[in-house]
């Protein structure tokens, strides 16, 4: 009889194992099916927007104004808007963030103040962005009086991306080894001179991808420029900081919704979205190229 | 003649009390060993003469350590200065992520020296010091992390010892290292000796009965023994000091 019983013993074992395997095997299907799927969404956007886009895009079409309700020409004025509100946002928010990572890493003591301030820097970035336009309307716009402006428009998308670049300096330092700090006190070097001789540099490669990453982030951002800076429609280029200015997305928003001809604007729309998406994608490019570039330059130096 | 004189230091984390009552005298240009257990403070004792503890927080002295007839905790007394004068070597090779001379030159150039000549001879000088210029002297501008374990934690020794310090502090130098590294770190303490004062912390007794004149033994905080390294090895006046040279504990 035990035998028997064993054997039978065995058997149950062996489905249990046989039934786990399969399972397993049978969700890593699953599993890279539904990868697949998500791939597959990513190149169906892209190439809908490639092969709808890149009808459109000529070199006259990048460095022309748009005519005709929009209808025709290029998307010029939209590109320089694009890029002096990530310049100026950039210059707003690179120094503050910077300085405020440093300060949350290498000198503030209170453990309470800078978890307050952390938590608060979390809560921030996850304000919904339109939120951020309508503050950077109300603060910029009318109370200091800038108009839309792409002071205004800077000012408010630095809001924006300040808190990303906190975190990310934040992180930069954390991740350096106390050990260097410490070689370099023992040496006689000031806190300042250790941070800006060792610390900084080696936290570098890393600051500079968060960087450019909030780039790209600003320059894709249309809900708070949409009352802060953009313009539906320019003859000629800003010529100051407080003129308005024509920015891509909000290009984009403007010729597929309201008040043009939405059907005669469809290529121009694909062809500003392309523009826009390669823009980011070579952003992000920069970011991964710039961070191996340094992350080699700093073992060297 | 003192180099270093701790008169009755008592030193807390917070509530911990790490250091009871220590007091010892360090003669300028021997050698001296802490020894004792982990945890025993002998590490904590020696942080205490560059003034590395200030930079863990909560932590409070009492007494005094005065280096060269001045007490180093005086209001008043500058830091940076300070460790100019004690230089340090760490338990893990910490060289920075620049090039073998860089990291020899960090010192001098944090310290406002930029006459590129001296600092240029001065990298060789401590260099060939610390004997690891003919290993070095044809890729110093390669990363200092290409070196080994052992070459790192020489050139670590040579960075410190280029802004020219009086006392050489080291904690456990050789922990992270091989046999044949360590032996070339001892070699060059009995070298360096006749020209600096060193501290050295070990866990390894050959090595403070080897490299040291005198050795102190730490247990619990308190400084048990401290004496003739040849006296705590052969004739120790403390039955818990036998015990742990004799490795029937820690």
């Amino acid at each position: 009889m035990t035998p028997v019983q064993k054997m039978g013993h065995v058997d149950a074992n062996k489905r249990i194992a046989q039934k786990t395997a399969f399972g397993f095997f049978t969700f890593l299907s699953y599993l890279v099916v539904i990868i697949l799927f998500v791939i597959l969404i990513l190149f169906v956007i892209l190439g809908f927007i490639i092969i709808n886009g890149g009808k459109v895009i000529s070199w006259e079409f990048l460095t022309s104004a748009p005519e005709d309700g929009m209808t025709f020409g290029g998307i010029f004025p939209a590109i320089v808007g694009t890029l002096y509100l990530v310049l100026g946002s950039s210059l707003i928010s690179f120094p503050i963030g910077i300085m405020s990572g440093i300060y949350m890493n290498e000198y503030a003591t209170n453990g309470k103040i800078v978890q307050f301030i952390r938590v608060m820097t979390n809560n921030l970035s996850g304000v919904p962005s339109v939120v951020f336009g309508l503050f950077g309307m109300s603060l910029f716009v009318n109370t200091m009086g800038f108009g839309d402006s792409i002071i205004a428009g800077s000012l408010t998308l630095a809001l924006l991306s300040i808190p990303l670049v906190i975190r990310t300096t934040e992180e930069a330092l954390k991740s350096i080894d106390d050990s260097f700090r410490h070689g370099s006190l023992a040496l006689g070097a000031s806190k300042l001179q250790t941070i800006g001789r060792v610390v900084l540099p080696m936290a570098f490669p890393n600051i500079i991808t968060g960087l450019i990453l909030s780039v790209g982030r600003v320059s894709g951002e249309t809900a708070p420029i949409l009352f802060t800076v953009a313009a539906y429609f320019l003859l000629q280029l800003p010529e100051s900081i407080f003129d308005q200015c024509m920015a891509l997305p909000y290009h984009l928003y403007v010729i597929s919704t309201s008040r043009t001809d939405i059907e005669a604007s469809r290529g121009m729309a694909y062809g500003t979205a392309l523009v826009l998406v390669i823009i980011i994608l070579l952003v992000n490019l920069l970011a991964n190229a710039l961070r191996s570039y340094f992350a080699k330059k700093v073992k060297m130096n | 003649m003192i180099k270093i004189d701790a008169r009755n230091v008592d030193f807390y984390y917070g509530d911990f009390h790490a250091l009871k009552q220590i007091s010892m005298e360090i003669a300028p240009n021997t050698s001296t060993a802490f020894i004792g257990p982990s945890g025993c403070g002998k590490s904590t004792f020696l942080r205490l003469f560059n003034r590395m503890n200030d930079l863990i927080l909560g932590t409070c002295l009492e007494g005094a350590i005065m280096i060269d007839g001045r007490n180093i905790y005086e209001r008043g007394e500058k830091v940076d200065e300070l460790r100019k004068n004690v230089g340090m070597v760490f338990q893990k090779p910490n060289p920075f992520p620049k090039t073998i001379f860089e990291n020899v030159a960090y010192g001098l150039r944090v310290n406002g020296i930029n006459d590129s000549e001296y600092i240029e001879s001065t990298v060789v000088k401590t260099l060939k010091q610390v004997a690891l210029w003919e290993e070095v002297k044809d890729k110093l501008k390669e990363s200092a992390f290409a070196l080994s374990g052992g070459q790192q934690q020489r050139l670590c020794i040579a960075r410190a010892l280029a802004i020219s310090p009086s006392i050489l502090l080291m904690d456990e130098p050789t922990s992270a290292l091989d046999p044949i590294s360590t032996g070339k770190i001892e070699d060059l303490i009995h070298e360096l000796k006749k020209d600096y004062t060193i501290v050295i912390v070990t866990h390894n007794m050959q090595q403070a009965a080897r490299v040291s004149d005198k050795t102190g033994y730490f247990y619990l905080g308190e400084l048990i023994e401290f004496d003739d390294t040849r006296k705590i090895f052969t004739n120790p006046e403390k039955e818990s000091t036998q015990n742990y040279i004799t490795g029937r504990f820690g």
